[in-house]
């Protein structure tokens, strides 16, 4: 199996002005590292509103001007610079987005799927798939000629879903693809991206729901304060002594199997000079006050802690 | 407030003619200007009440009549740089807003910032300068060559005569148009949509034609219509600076001779047209967007 | 990506954006000043000289003369010094106006339901019309246009400022304070006003511009200042009757430096609104 999309080290930060007009920048990803492969579904799970859309941002090329990166992202092996993410997005590497209102609120949602075209040949070619791809997914002629504000939840999120698999692209990006639908839809939202991975294509979940991420993925990147603190298979959530973060164990064990949310308690927003879970480790050791352990694999799982492996021994 | 003017309505019709304290008392009778100001208000409601506005004491006809003439002279005026001012004033915000941030953008702003901080009559008074006297490409005042009446000036003669006082009165609204136009661009670019065509690989500036102006333009048409107010505020700056014998010119006639039932005639008539102006802007909003009409199917 | 943002580019690149902002203000307010000194200690009856008449720019006169040989550079001045004067006047006196409706409309609703009618009835009769018929029924001159000006010009910080009252009204501290058995005079005094203070100073910097351009406008028509004043609506009329013989100084000067003032003014307005709502800064 290839390796689709590798994501290296990378931060993004911003500058800001707060009152007075004083300058603030502001760390959103901190060290970020990820990849995911062909026929393979990565969840990256962290509270709603950290900031984890912007990985999909980052990748795409569309992150704001006003944000600083570093670290390096890689696709099939190339180095996506924002030359290549502008020829690649929306053909091999698409978005599925969070919500109804990434739909032009006054363009018809069949026009919308189709996208720009050069001429009315590449028009009707792509209607006729977008037809197909909305059949696959239920919706009905009718639907062409709605407006994004007219559909239903569920009805969205297959219009949602359509837009991304128009291009027939390799690596879908979906971002918090089930916020705000009801249990039938998230049902079938799931069974959709699971379905995406059997003709060999790769997905990265970006969510903040455990559920969603233990029911869709193989494999799970917990997002703690900007940093990827552990990555470990889907199999090895069902049993904590297999979990090797302390949050991560705390998250699981508190999680009584009934789809709780993931929304914890403070996570420092500030910089941090340590490990960004000090302050509320129960198994912290003196060098996490001051010292960021980096992300190093164990036994086949990413983890980034003092207290596994020996690499982060001597920081 | 006309009736606190220290200018007597009776004196300004009369003019320089002589009259004996008789026939002055008669006449003020006739205006009114015996009367108290309570009464004098109350008698100009009355008359608007059955429909009439009066009658001009300037121009010596009905004010119904000043008003009709004078105001399709300038409702010309006023469509063809309404119109002008719409496209060139869209255009503008739409390239600044798409090209934030660069050169052209800075030009634009630049220019919408000097024009917005600009005596309207000013720019009047350098067209005429410019284009007038220096050029000598256009006549300096008058709508009409003088000698001629009205009525036999041919429509070419008629057409060069309205394009200084079009493109001043046009300059002044391109500004304001613009820099709408450009923050609402500006905002387009910011939304998830707009992020979401660009990572489906769109091209910049087809997702400016495909979602910008479509997003843009109806707000802009909308302000636009809302800019009837200071449309009519220009257009009588305008017509005194280019002599252009319309609604602003009666206004400045009837402000300076006191003429009562003209000025208010106008108030009202102004009044209707900037209301008008709003109406439409909610029509149009009405009909147009889709989520609204919507709303009103159901 | 990572680029280096504007600010950082040029001249004061050493300044951050704080810093600029209030050196932009500074540097405006002290030129703004100096021709309000300057044209305050001019005599307002300037030297005739008829030997030196209708001349063009020079470096003598460098705004030329005018049809009794007197110094243009010299008028303008004046004139600027008494928009800026006038200006001063009907803002004050339009914010005055503002908040006094904003508070009244936020009394009760059929307090609010009349203000919000009156600024609808403003905002519908043309800003030159109103400020015409404002001036003749106070009897022209500077009390008249000020008060005509000032007027017409409250509408814009009226709607701001009934929006704000409304916002910190049903806000939980107001309501708890009220529980108190606080007076509504006490917490308009208390609470409200404090909050709404940035909002009323930018505001009537913000129509400044607008009081001087219109003061001028109607002064030009013939219905603000009397001709014998040095405004400089009056010298522009003034030089109507000379255009034609190409006297364009007469116009030209007078009016650029007017414009120049407002846009001083208009820098000053709108940077102070940026160090107050540090939103748009951000874009």
């Amino acid at each position: 199996m290839e390796k689709l999309l590798e994501v290296n080290n990378l931060s993004i930060s911003f500058t800001q002005y707060v009152q007075g007009l004083n300058r603030h920048d502001l760390k959103v990803i901190s060290d970020l590292t990820i990849d995911v492969m062909e026929n393979e579904i990565v969840a990256i799970l962290g509270s709603s509103g950290s900031g984890k859309s912007l990985l999909a941002h980052s990748i795409l090329g569309i992150l704001p001007y006003n944000s600083h990166v570093s670290g390096e992202i890689k696709y099939k092996g190339n180095i996506l610079t924002q030359e290549l993410k502008e020829k690649l997005r929306g053909k091999e590497i698409c978005l599925i987005p969070q919500s109804v209102n990434f739909l032009d609120p006054l363009m018809k949602v069949s026009e919308q799927a189709i996208g720009e075209c050069k001429d009315e040949n590449e028009h009707n070619e792509k209607k006729l798939r977008q037809r197909e791809v909305f059949d696959k997914y239920g919706l009905d002629e009718s639907v062409d000629d709605l407006y994004p504000f007219e559909l239903s939840g569920g009805m969205a999120r297959k219009v949602l879903l359509s837009t991304a698999l128009i291009g027939n692209p390799n690596l879908l990006i979906a971002d918090e693809p089930t916020p705000g639908l009801d249990r039938k839809s998230v049902e079938e939202t799931i069974e959709d991206i699971k379905n995406l991975k059997e003709n060999g294509k790769g997905v990265l979940l970006i969510t903040h729901e455990i559920d969603v991420a233990l029911k869709t993925a193989d494999r799970i990147a917990i997002f703690y304060s900007g940093y990827v603190i552990e990555i470990n298979k889907v199999e090895n959530f069902s049993d904590t002594d297999k979990l090797l973060h302390p949050y991560t164990k705390v998250l699981i064990n508190a999680l009584p199997r009934n789809g709780f949310n993931f929304s914890e308690g403070v996570q420092p927003l500030d910089d941090v000079s340590g490990c960004p879970y000090y302050e509320n480790c129960p198994v912290r050791l003196d060098k996490c006050e001051n010292n960021i352990p980096q992300l190093i694999e164990h036994n086949g799982v990413m983890i980034r802690c003092f207290n596994i492996g020996g690499v982060n021994d001597e920081p | 407030m006309i009736q606190l003017s220290p200018i007597d309505p009776v004196k300004a019709y009369l003019g320089q003619r002589i009259v004996s304290q008789e026939q002055l008392a008669i006449m003020g009778d006739y205006w009114g200007t015996n009367l108290s100001l309570g009464e004098r208000v109350v008698g100009w409601l009355q008359t608007l009440a059955s429909g009439s506005m009066g009658f001009s004491l300037i121009y010596r006809v009905p004010v119904t009549e000043v008003i009709m003439q004078k105001f399709t002279a300038s409702l010309t005026l006023m469509v063809v740089s309404w119109v002008i001012s719409a496209i060139v004033g869209f255009g503008l915000g739409i390239i600044a807003g798409a090209k934030e941030g660069s050169w052209i953008d800075k030009a634009i702003k630049t220019y919408c910032y000097i024009l917005q901080s600009t005596p309207t009559f000013w720019i009047g008074l350098v067209l005429l300068m410019v284009f007038s006297v220096y050029l000598g490409w256009f006549p300096i005042g008058l709508s009409v060559p003088m000698g001629q009446l009205a009525d036999t000036v041919t429509f070419w003669q008629w057409l060069y005569r309205l394009i200084l006082p079009a493109i001043t009165l046009s300059i002044v609204g391109i500004a304001s148009l613009t820099m709408y136009t450009r923050d609402k661009l500006i905002n387009v670019k910011k939304s998830d949509y707009f992020l979401f065509a660009q990572a489906r690989g769109e091209s910049f500036w087809g997702i400016i034609k495909n979602h910008g102006i479509r997003n843009v333009l109806l707000p802009a048409i909308t302000i636009q219509f809302l800019s009837f107010n200071e449309l009519f505020g220009g257009t009588i700056l305008v017509e005194q600076v280019f002599a252009y014998p319309g609604i602003g010119q009666a206004t400045v006639a009837a402000g300076l001779r006191s003429d009562v039932p003209l000025l208010l005639g106008i108030v009202i008539i102004s009044t209707i047209f900037v209301f008008v102006g709003n109406l439409l802007a909610d029509v149009i909003y009405k009909y147009v967007d889709p989520r609204i009409r919507s709303e009103d199917d159901e | 990506m990572s680029e280096m943002p504007w600010y950082n580019k040029g001249l004061f690149s050493s300044l951050n954006l704080r810093q600029k902002t209030l050196l932009t203000i500074g540097l405006t307010a002290l030129v703004l000043f100096i021709v309000f000194i300057s044209g305050m200690m001019i005599d307002a009856n300037l030297p005739t000289n008829f030997s030196i008449k209708m001349q063009g720019p020079s470096f003598e006169h460098i705004f030329g003369t005018d049809w009794m040989g007197r110094d243009m550079f010299i008028r303008t001045i004046k004139g600027l010094s008494l928009s800026i004067v006038i200006g001063l006047g009907a803002s004050i006196i339009s914010s005055i106006i503002a908040t006094i409706l904003a508070f009244i409309a936020s009394f009760n609703k059929y307090c609010d339901t009349f203000v919000s009618w009156l600024i609808d009835l403003f905002a519908s009769i043309p800003h030159i019309l109103l400020i015409m018929m404002i001036s003749i029924g106070l009897g022209k001159g500077a009390f008249g246009v000020i008060m005509a000006v000032a007027f017409s010009h409250w509408v814009n910080l009226t709607r701001v400022l009934r929006a704000e009252v409304l916002q910190i009204k049903t806000s939980e501290y107001v309501a708890l304070s009220s529980k108190f058995g606080r007076s509504k005079l006490w917490i308009a005094k208390e609470h409200i006003l404090p909050l709404v203070l940035s909002q009323i100073f930018v505001g009537t910097l913000l129509v400044f511009p607008h009081a001087i351009m219109h003061e001028s406008s109607v002064t030009f028509l013939g219905f603000g200042l009397s001709p014998h004043e040095p405004a400089i609506g009056i010298i522009l009329s003034e030089s109507m009757s000379y255009l034609a013989m190409g006297a364009w100084w007469l116009a030209f000067f007078p009016g650029a430096s007017l414009l120049i003032v407002v846009l001083l003014f208009d820098i000053i307005g709108d940077n102070l609104k940026r160090l107050f709502d540090p939103s748009e800064a951000n874009n």
